[in-house]
Protein backbone atom coordinates (compact mmCIF):
# COMPACT_ATOMS: atom_id res chain seq x y z
CA UNK A 1 0.00 0.00 0.00
CA UNK A 2 1.19 3.51 -0.81
CA UNK A 3 0.50 6.15 1.82
CA UNK A 4 0.52 9.68 0.48
CA UNK A 5 0.69 12.97 2.27
CA UNK A 6 0.71 15.51 -0.53
CA UNK A 7 -0.75 16.00 -4.00
CA UNK A 8 2.58 16.11 -5.83
CA UNK A 9 3.52 12.68 -4.50
CA UNK A 10 0.11 11.42 -5.51
CA UNK A 11 0.64 12.53 -9.10
CA UNK A 12 4.02 10.82 -9.26
CA UNK A 13 2.66 7.59 -7.86
CA UNK A 14 -0.55 7.53 -9.86
CA UNK A 15 1.08 8.67 -13.10
CA UNK A 16 2.67 5.29 -13.62
CA UNK A 17 0.48 3.02 -11.57
CA UNK A 18 -1.07 -0.17 -12.86
CA UNK A 19 -3.72 -2.34 -11.26
CA UNK A 20 -3.85 -3.65 -8.62
CA UNK A 21 -3.89 -0.25 -6.97
CA UNK A 22 -3.70 0.29 -3.22
CA UNK A 23 -3.30 3.88 -2.14
CA UNK A 24 -4.14 5.89 0.96
CA UNK A 25 -4.51 9.67 0.96
CA UNK A 26 -5.76 12.50 3.20
CA UNK A 27 -9.46 13.42 3.33
CA UNK A 28 -9.20 16.31 0.90
CA UNK A 29 -11.65 16.70 -1.99
CA UNK A 30 -8.86 17.95 -4.25
CA UNK A 31 -7.48 14.39 -4.50
CA UNK A 32 -10.61 12.99 -6.12
CA UNK A 33 -10.01 14.13 -9.68
CA UNK A 34 -6.46 12.79 -9.76
CA UNK A 35 -7.35 9.44 -8.23
CA UNK A 36 -10.33 9.01 -10.54
CA UNK A 37 -8.18 9.96 -13.53
CA UNK A 38 -5.62 7.28 -12.67
CA UNK A 39 -8.26 4.57 -12.36
CA UNK A 40 -9.96 5.62 -15.61
CA UNK A 41 -6.63 5.60 -17.47
CA UNK A 42 -5.95 2.09 -16.20
CA UNK A 43 -9.35 0.95 -17.38
CA UNK A 44 -8.81 2.51 -20.79
CA UNK A 45 -5.47 0.72 -21.08
CA UNK A 46 -7.30 -2.53 -20.36
CA UNK A 47 -9.73 -1.83 -23.21
CA UNK A 48 -12.78 -1.09 -21.10
CA UNK A 49 -15.37 0.76 -23.18
CA UNK A 50 -15.44 4.54 -23.50
CA UNK A 51 -18.72 4.54 -21.59
CA UNK A 52 -17.07 2.75 -18.67
CA UNK A 53 -13.95 4.95 -18.70
CA UNK A 54 -15.66 8.29 -19.28
CA UNK A 55 -18.90 7.91 -17.34
CA UNK A 56 -19.41 4.85 -15.19
CA UNK A 57 -16.05 4.72 -13.40
CA UNK A 58 -15.50 8.48 -13.02
CA UNK A 59 -18.94 9.23 -11.64
CA UNK A 60 -19.38 6.16 -9.44
CA UNK A 61 -15.87 6.39 -7.98
CA UNK A 62 -16.17 10.15 -7.43
CA UNK A 63 -19.34 9.52 -5.45
CA UNK A 64 -17.72 6.86 -3.29
CA UNK A 65 -14.63 8.99 -2.64
CA UNK A 66 -16.57 12.14 -1.84
CA UNK A 67 -18.85 10.22 0.53
CA UNK A 68 -15.77 8.83 2.29
CA UNK A 69 -14.12 12.25 2.58
CA UNK A 70 -17.20 14.31 3.46
CA UNK A 71 -19.30 11.95 5.55
CA UNK A 72 -17.04 9.07 6.59
CA UNK A 73 -14.09 11.21 7.64
CA UNK A 74 -15.84 14.56 8.04
CA UNK A 75 -13.18 16.24 5.86
CA UNK A 76 -10.66 15.74 8.65
CA UNK A 77 -7.37 15.69 6.70
CA UNK A 78 -5.70 13.70 9.46
CA UNK A 79 -8.02 10.83 8.55
CA UNK A 80 -7.22 8.75 5.48
CA UNK A 81 -9.19 7.34 2.61
CA UNK A 82 -7.94 4.09 1.12
CA UNK A 83 -8.67 3.02 -2.43
CA UNK A 84 -8.03 -0.49 -3.64
CA UNK A 85 -8.64 -1.36 -7.27
CA UNK A 86 -8.22 -4.72 -8.89
CA UNK A 87 -9.31 -6.29 -12.11
CA UNK A 88 -9.50 -9.81 -13.48
CA UNK A 89 -11.19 -11.49 -16.43
CA UNK A 90 -14.59 -11.25 -14.82
CA UNK A 91 -14.78 -7.91 -13.06
CA UNK A 92 -13.33 -4.62 -11.92
CA UNK A 93 -13.58 -4.14 -8.15
CA UNK A 94 -13.07 -0.78 -6.44
CA UNK A 95 -13.02 -0.57 -2.64
CA UNK A 96 -13.13 2.79 -0.89
CA UNK A 97 -12.46 2.73 2.86
CA UNK A 98 -12.80 5.54 5.38
CA UNK A 99 -12.45 5.84 9.14
CA UNK A 100 -16.13 6.47 9.81
CA UNK A 101 -18.76 4.30 11.38
CA UNK A 102 -20.45 3.46 8.11
CA UNK A 103 -24.05 3.70 7.10
CA UNK A 104 -26.95 1.45 6.30
CA UNK A 105 -26.84 1.03 2.54
CA UNK A 106 -30.24 -0.63 2.43
CA UNK A 107 -31.86 2.28 4.28
CA UNK A 108 -30.78 4.69 1.54
CA UNK A 109 -33.48 4.02 -0.99
CA UNK A 110 -34.96 7.42 -1.79
CA UNK A 111 -35.57 7.94 -5.50
CA UNK A 112 -34.09 11.25 -6.71
CA UNK A 113 -36.02 10.93 -9.96
CA UNK A 114 -39.44 11.12 -8.30
CA UNK A 115 -41.30 14.40 -8.89
CA UNK A 116 -41.00 15.47 -5.23
CA UNK A 117 -37.22 14.91 -5.22
CA UNK A 118 -36.30 16.07 -8.71
CA UNK A 119 -35.43 19.61 -7.64
CA UNK A 120 -33.45 18.57 -4.60
CA UNK A 121 -29.78 19.46 -4.73
CA UNK A 122 -28.64 16.31 -2.94
CA UNK A 123 -29.57 12.64 -2.86
CA UNK A 124 -28.21 11.44 -6.21
CA UNK A 125 -24.85 9.98 -5.18
CA UNK A 126 -25.81 6.50 -4.09
CA UNK A 127 -28.46 6.33 -6.79
CA UNK A 128 -25.82 6.99 -9.46
CA UNK A 129 -23.42 4.45 -7.97
CA UNK A 130 -26.13 1.81 -8.12
CA UNK A 131 -27.18 2.70 -11.65
CA UNK A 132 -23.65 2.88 -13.05
CA UNK A 133 -22.13 -0.16 -11.32
CA UNK A 134 -23.31 -3.78 -11.35
CA UNK A 135 -22.99 -4.13 -7.58
CA UNK A 136 -22.62 -1.73 -4.63
CA UNK A 137 -21.87 -3.22 -1.22
CA UNK A 138 -20.88 -1.85 2.18
CA UNK A 139 -19.08 -3.70 4.92
CA UNK A 140 -16.72 -3.16 7.83
CA UNK A 141 -13.05 -4.10 7.61
CA UNK A 142 -10.97 -2.00 10.00
CA UNK A 143 -13.23 0.87 8.94
CA UNK A 144 -16.11 1.51 6.65
CA UNK A 145 -15.75 0.09 3.13
CA UNK A 146 -17.85 0.61 0.03
CA UNK A 147 -17.18 -1.91 -2.74
CA UNK A 148 -18.13 -1.13 -6.32
CA UNK A 149 -18.14 -4.01 -8.80
CA UNK A 150 -18.39 -3.74 -12.56
CA UNK A 151 -18.69 -7.00 -14.45
CA UNK A 152 -16.75 -7.46 -17.67
CA UNK A 153 -19.14 -8.67 -20.31
CA UNK B 1 -10.69 22.79 -14.67
CA UNK B 2 -12.13 26.28 -15.04
CA UNK B 3 -15.32 28.21 -15.61
CA UNK B 4 -15.07 30.96 -18.22
CA UNK B 5 -17.94 33.43 -18.46
CA UNK B 6 -18.49 35.78 -21.37
CA UNK B 7 -21.38 37.71 -22.85
CA UNK B 8 -22.86 36.84 -26.23
CA UNK B 9 -25.48 39.50 -26.90
CA UNK B 10 -27.58 39.61 -23.76
CA UNK B 11 -26.74 36.02 -22.77
CA UNK B 12 -24.16 35.06 -20.17
CA UNK B 13 -22.34 32.02 -21.56
CA UNK B 14 -20.48 29.78 -19.12
CA UNK B 15 -17.95 27.28 -20.47
CA UNK B 16 -17.29 24.39 -18.10
CA UNK B 17 -13.78 23.13 -18.87
CA UNK B 18 -12.83 19.85 -17.19
CA UNK B 19 -14.90 18.22 -14.49
CA UNK B 20 -17.86 19.65 -12.59
CA UNK B 21 -17.53 17.84 -9.28
CA UNK B 22 -17.71 18.22 -5.54
CA UNK B 23 -14.33 19.96 -5.36
CA UNK B 24 -15.20 22.87 -7.67
CA UNK B 25 -18.99 23.12 -7.81
CA UNK B 26 -19.09 26.10 -5.39
CA UNK B 27 -16.86 28.08 -7.74
CA UNK B 28 -19.35 27.69 -10.58
CA UNK B 29 -22.27 28.49 -8.30
CA UNK B 30 -20.66 31.65 -6.97
CA UNK B 31 -19.68 32.90 -10.43
CA UNK B 32 -23.24 32.56 -11.71
CA UNK B 33 -24.74 34.06 -8.55
CA UNK B 34 -22.39 37.03 -8.95
CA UNK B 35 -23.69 37.55 -12.48
CA UNK B 36 -27.30 37.38 -11.26
CA UNK B 37 -26.37 39.98 -8.66
CA UNK B 38 -24.98 42.19 -11.44
CA UNK B 39 -28.33 42.00 -13.21
CA UNK B 40 -27.76 39.23 -15.74
CA UNK B 41 -30.85 37.12 -16.42
CA UNK B 42 -30.12 34.89 -19.41
CA UNK B 43 -27.63 32.06 -18.91
CA UNK B 44 -26.31 29.34 -21.15
CA UNK B 45 -23.96 26.70 -19.73
CA UNK B 46 -21.88 25.03 -22.44
CA UNK B 47 -20.52 21.54 -21.70
CA UNK B 48 -18.55 20.96 -24.90
CA UNK B 49 -15.27 21.00 -22.93
CA UNK B 50 -16.60 19.06 -19.93
CA UNK B 51 -15.35 15.65 -18.82
CA UNK B 52 -17.74 14.29 -16.25
CA UNK B 53 -20.24 15.64 -13.73
CA UNK B 54 -20.88 14.06 -10.33
CA UNK B 55 -23.99 14.28 -8.16
CA UNK B 56 -22.71 17.45 -6.48
CA UNK B 57 -22.25 19.08 -9.87
CA UNK B 58 -25.77 18.07 -10.86
CA UNK B 59 -26.99 19.46 -7.55
CA UNK B 60 -25.39 22.83 -8.26
CA UNK B 61 -27.05 22.97 -11.67
CA UNK B 62 -30.42 22.25 -10.02
CA UNK B 63 -29.71 24.97 -7.45
CA UNK B 64 -28.74 27.50 -10.12
CA UNK B 65 -31.83 26.73 -12.18
CA UNK B 66 -33.94 27.63 -9.14
CA UNK B 67 -31.95 30.80 -8.38
CA UNK B 68 -32.18 31.96 -11.99
CA UNK B 69 -35.91 31.21 -12.11
CA UNK B 70 -36.47 33.10 -8.85
CA UNK B 71 -34.72 36.08 -10.43
CA UNK B 72 -37.12 35.82 -13.39
CA UNK B 73 -34.28 34.64 -15.58
CA UNK B 74 -33.77 31.76 -17.97
CA UNK B 75 -31.20 28.95 -18.15
CA UNK B 76 -30.20 26.75 -21.06
CA UNK B 77 -27.71 23.90 -21.16
CA UNK B 78 -25.88 23.02 -24.37
CA UNK B 79 -23.44 20.59 -25.96
CA UNK B 80 -23.91 17.58 -23.69
CA UNK B 81 -21.98 14.62 -25.07
CA UNK B 82 -23.57 11.16 -25.09
CA UNK B 83 -22.22 10.25 -21.65
CA UNK B 84 -23.49 13.46 -20.09
CA UNK B 85 -26.86 13.01 -21.81
CA UNK B 86 -27.06 9.56 -20.24
CA UNK B 87 -26.32 11.08 -16.84
CA UNK B 88 -29.15 13.59 -17.23
CA UNK B 89 -31.50 10.87 -18.47
CA UNK B 90 -30.67 8.50 -15.60
CA UNK B 91 -31.46 11.23 -13.09
CA UNK B 92 -34.41 12.55 -15.16
CA UNK B 93 -32.83 15.98 -15.03
CA UNK B 94 -33.29 16.09 -18.79
CA UNK B 95 -36.93 16.85 -17.91
CA UNK B 96 -35.99 19.74 -15.64
CA UNK B 97 -33.59 21.63 -17.90
CA UNK B 98 -33.93 23.05 -21.37
CA UNK B 99 -31.10 21.33 -23.21
CA UNK B 100 -29.91 22.45 -26.64
CA UNK B 101 -27.79 20.36 -28.98
CA UNK B 102 -25.49 23.25 -29.83
CA UNK B 103 -24.47 26.59 -28.40
CA UNK B 104 -26.15 28.36 -31.33
CA UNK B 105 -29.40 26.48 -30.79
CA UNK B 106 -29.24 27.41 -27.12
CA UNK B 107 -28.61 31.08 -27.84
CA UNK B 108 -31.45 31.16 -30.36
CA UNK B 109 -33.88 29.56 -27.90
CA UNK B 110 -34.15 32.57 -25.58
Amino acid sequence: MTDLTDGAALDVILGDTRFPLDVRFPSDLRYIERVVGAVSRNCAALSFSDRVCNLQIPVALSEALSNAILYGNGEDVSKRVRLRAKVDDRSLVLEVADEGKGFDLEACTSDPTSPENLEREDGRGLFLMRRLMDRVERFTDNGNVVRLTLLRT
Amino acid sequence: MSFAIKKQGDVCVVDVEGQLIVGNRQELKQKVLDEIERGERKFLIDFSQTGYIDSSGLGVLVSLSKKIREAAGELRLANLNDDLKTLFELTKLDTLFQIADTREDGLNSF
